[in-house]
């Protein structure tokens, strides 16, 4: 016996042999497969419908407890995510007026109560969400699903599995804001009294598991639904409990000593002692990215499109991936290269110092006068990374080439403050750029939104009031586009735009990184910010 | 003594006034729109206004203020924005739990600080004596998020014989799974209050110890663990004055290790609240917290008269009685 295996004896003999054999989680059914999965949030997200807690908790309360109109298609990691259908079977929009949405739904879907999924419930839940005057209307709900209700104008019962949606506008952009609606049950919300805090407690909507047991800021235990209605997504696993744990290098020891088999982010310098311990790490690209977002404000430099394009070259992406642990790769635009709305740019994002030194000596700047221009970005926050050594090396890198950057660091709710606030916010002034990731899952909230002139905050979210009518046009086509093959094709064409235009500064996209226990078997790696937890299993 | 405990209690209620306006004012002195993390990205203008409306924050402050502690008087702390549970039904089981992890650490604490404070004060200018000054040193130096992750290193990953995080679940293991979870992060805790205390106690017993009494005591015969006795008597006091600060500060809540620890305490709850902007919850914790703090406090007070009768006689003289 060795000595790390005698003291480990030792010890365990002589300090707790009585209890040796339990483990942290709670007992259950012997021979259940249960997957223990270590959030990095800090509470259950709400469990009512519309999760609360951002993508994560749609990702592991949304998803697997609801069901929209629309879903993700999980299955394959080989290209960005889908829509594929969900509660609706199919649609139509009228070729006409193309404000009037027809969803044909899905027969034979019950909620996790028994009750049955119909037109009658699509429009309680839209109530829900939009009519103040209803009984079930939950203004938490609404704060949640904020950004999935624009546009909408009407809704009707066609007949039991028919309803018509109409809209304020022609917007084909309501496809993707569908998928974010999700369906609780009426008959469960009557049977608790009208108390959403007690639906909370027992939900009750269409997903793939439903839940056993919240224990409020620690778990969620959630089991398989096995009536699920679509029969591929039925959970191979038993159980799935969900903890809040905050602390990245709490997941990390969790799942090192065996109480926890999968956790979310965990940090790039622990990657190596978690190989080496046989956990799997997976990671793929995903629709994030880690941007610059640029003022054009009428005070700000990047007017020039020089500048714009010599702080592009100027950074040495594959020496920051590598400062990252490899858990990103380098950004060549909004969305990654390999994405369908990438489209053909001209303007090719790389490092090329020598090329930023002549496009900067050509705009007037040089040595002897440096372009002086202040960054505003988070020390932490959903999405941003490891903010202050990237920001620090993007700042030695562009300092290489003529720039001279200010870093201003606030707290995250603070930064989203400064964005809501536009780039010619009195508390902006003088910034000219902002370090704030973006989610690019639909491409009304990752590019229209950020794109398009009419977009200045509060209506959307052109921080820095870019301006442009051809990216304006290019936005219009797209949205209204409505077959989506084609409206593919025109935001391939509004990115290339914007990418010549060097719009923004693009810098890296997220690996999003996760950490497996050798047992689990099945996950595929989704160019998603949401996973398919069905398809696990256990070897 | 009853004048005495009322008038304390009487103290009490400027300085809760006080908390409450300054647990309000945090909230909107921290940099942001308290609103913002309540409406998503994207959300349309007239959506958000409904938001605020719906939340109240469309107010002017003073009558959002008055609102909350209307409420907070009838024992309403609102509801948590994110999980719309009632913040009290999140506050109390909060409590409970970081009382659980305080009450332990605090008696860790006593057992380590007061034998090993007492010891280093009789072996003064001993190897023992610099030892145990050294020990409380480090105790107090050490930042007690890094001892409870090298605890959780050494403990759950290497020898993995202590759970790292959470605390189990009482109704479906046994008393003994629960206390395992204790373990780690009690011993975090103890440090700082155990090198506190330990100094504090042997200061005081090192002073007493030269004081003419317990010669006086020695020379009648008294045998030495009732002089003994006599010593921790006088010593009692102060220690117990640090004592009350150090489990009100723990009571408090510690943020890092419970966090460190995934224990659902006060810290733990105030970490995440904070980071999921969910502003009734840290009011209502930090008021809760500051009450407890000041009541502790009160507490001690009383103790402290209880055992030392100079403190009465000197109340008396001054009229402090009256």
């Amino acid at each position: 016996m060795d000595r790390r295996a005698f003291l480990k004896t030792g010890a365990s003999a002589a300090l707790f042999p009585a209890v040796q054999h339990l483990g942290m989680t709670p007992g259950r059914a012997a021979g259940e497969k249960v997957l223990r999965l270590a959030m990095t949030l800090g509470d259950i997200p709400l469990t009512t419908g519309q999760p609360s807690q951002g993508a994560e908790g749609i990702r592991f309360i949304g998803l697997t407890l609801y069901d929209s109109m629309f879903g993700w298609d999980l299955s394959r990691s080989d290209q960005a995510a889908k829509l594929i259908p969900g509660l609706a079977e199919s649609y139509s929009v009228d070729p006409d007026t193309k404000t009037l949405w027809t969803f044909n739904l899905r027969r034979a879907v019950k909620f996790h109560d028994g009750s049955g999924f119909n037109a009658d419930a699509v429009l309680w839940n839209l109530d829900k969400l939009l009519n103040k005057g209803t009984p079930q209307f939950d203004p938490i709900q609404v704060a949640m699903a904020g950004s999935y209700l624009a546009g909408i104008k009407s809704y009707r019962k066609i007949d039991d599995y028919t309803v018509a949606i109409t809209t304020n506008e022609p917007d084909a952009m309501l496809y993707y804001r569908l998928a974010g609606i999700n369906f609780s049950s009426p008959e469960r919300w009557k049977e608790v009294g009208g108390d959403w805090g007690k639906f909370a407690e027992r939900p009750s909507g269409t997903g793939p598991w439903m839940l056993e047991k919240l224990v409020p800021r620690t778990r969620a235990e959630l089991v398989r639904n096995p009536n699920y209605w679509d029969r591929e997504r039925i959970p191979k696993l038993d159980r799935l409990i969900l903890f809040a744990m905050p602390d990245a290098n709490t997941r990390v020891a969790a799942l090192l000593s065996g109480e926890i088999d999968w956790v979310e982010a965990p940090p790039p310098d622990t990657v190596p002692r978690l190989k080496q311990q046989g956990m799997q790490v997976v990671s793929n690209v995903y629709p994030h990215v880690w941007p610059y977002w640029l003022s054009y404000t009428a005070d700000s430099p990047f007017h020039d499109i020089r500048l714009r394009k010599a702080a592009n070259l100027a950074i040495d992406r594959e020496g920051l991936c590598q400062l990252l642990g490899g858990l990103a790769i380098p950004a060549r635009g909004q969305v990654d290269a390999s994405h369908r709305w990438f489209g053909k740019p001209a303007f090719e994002i790389k490092y090329d110092p020598a090329a930023a030194r002549k496009l900067m000596t050509e705009a007037g700047y040089g040595p002897a006068r440096r372009c002086k221009v202040k960054f505003l970005t988070s020390n932490a926050g959903s999405g941003q990374m490891q903010p202050l050594p990237m920001n620090e090396f993007v700042q030695e890198n562009l300092g290489q080439v003529g720039f001279e950057v200010e870093i201003e660091v606030v707290d995250w709710e603070a930064l989203r403050a400064r964005r809501r606030a536009r780039a010619d916010g009195a508390e902006n002034k003088g910034v000219y750029g902002l370090n704030n990731s973006w989610s690019l899952m639909d491409p009304d909230f990752g590019l229209l939104s950020v794109i398009h002139s009419k977009n200045a905050p509060p209506v959307g979210n052109n921080w820095g009031l870019y301006n442009d009518p051809i990216a304006d046009a290019l936005c219009d086509k797209a949205r209204l586009e409505f077959d989506i093959d084609r409206q593919d094709q025109a935001l391939a064409a509004l990115h290339q735009y914007i990418v010549d235009q060097a719009m923004w500064i693009w810098v890296v996209h997220d690996l999003n990184p996760r950490a497996l226990a050798p047992k689990l078997k099945g996950f595929v790696p989704a160019q998603a910010w949401y996973v398919n937890l069905s398809a696990l299993d256990m070897a | 003594m009853l004048l005495f405990v009322l008038k304390r209690l009487v103290y009490v209620l400027p300085i809760a006034l006080g908390v409450s306006l300054i647990c309000f004012a945090l909230i909107y002195l921290a940099p942001g729109d308290p609103a913002s993390a309540l409406i998503p990205d994207n959300t349309p203008p007239a959506v958000a206004a409904q938001i605020r409306q719906a939340y109240g924050l469309d107010k002017p402050l003073p009558v959002q203020y008055l609102r909350w502690l209307g409420r907070v008087l009838t024992g309403d702390f609102g509801l948590s924005l994110s999980t719309r549970r009632p913040v009290i039904s999140e506050v109390i089981p909060a409590m409970g739990n970081t009382f659980k992890l305080a009450g332990g650490a605090i008696l860790l604490a006593c057992i380590c600080g007061i034998a090993f404070g007492t010891r280093a004060a009789y072996r003064s200018g001993r190897a023992a004596d610099r030892l145990i000054g050294a020990a409380a040193i480090a105790g107090i130096s050490v930042p007690q998020y890094w001892l409870g992750m090298v605890l959780v290193v050494l403990f759950s990953v290497n020898l993995g014989i202590l759970p790292a995080t959470g605390m189990g679940d009482i109704k479906s293991e046994s008393l003994l799974a629960e206390l395992r979870h204790l373990i780690l992060p009690t011993i975090a805790l103890t440090v700082v209050p155990a090198g506190l205390i330990a100094r504090s106690v042997r200061s005081t017993v090192g002073e007493i110890l030269g004081q003419e009494f317990v010669q006086t005591l020695h020379a009648n015969g008294l045998p030495p663990s009732r002089v003994f006795l006599h010593i921790m008597k006088n010593a009692a006091p102060p220690a117990l004055a640090v004592i009350g600060l150090e489990f009100a500060r723990l009571l408090g809540g510690s943020i890092l290790v419970e966090t460190v620890f995934s224990w659902p305490g006060t810290g733990f709850l105030l970490n995440s609240a904070i980071f999921t902007r969910d502003l009734t919850v840290v009011q209502g914790t930090v008021l809760a917290l500051a009450m407890f703090f000041v009541l502790t406090n009160v507490l001690v007070d009383v103790l402290q008269m209880l055992l030392d009768p100079r403190f009465k006689r000197a109340r008396a003289a001054s009229g402090a009685w009256q």
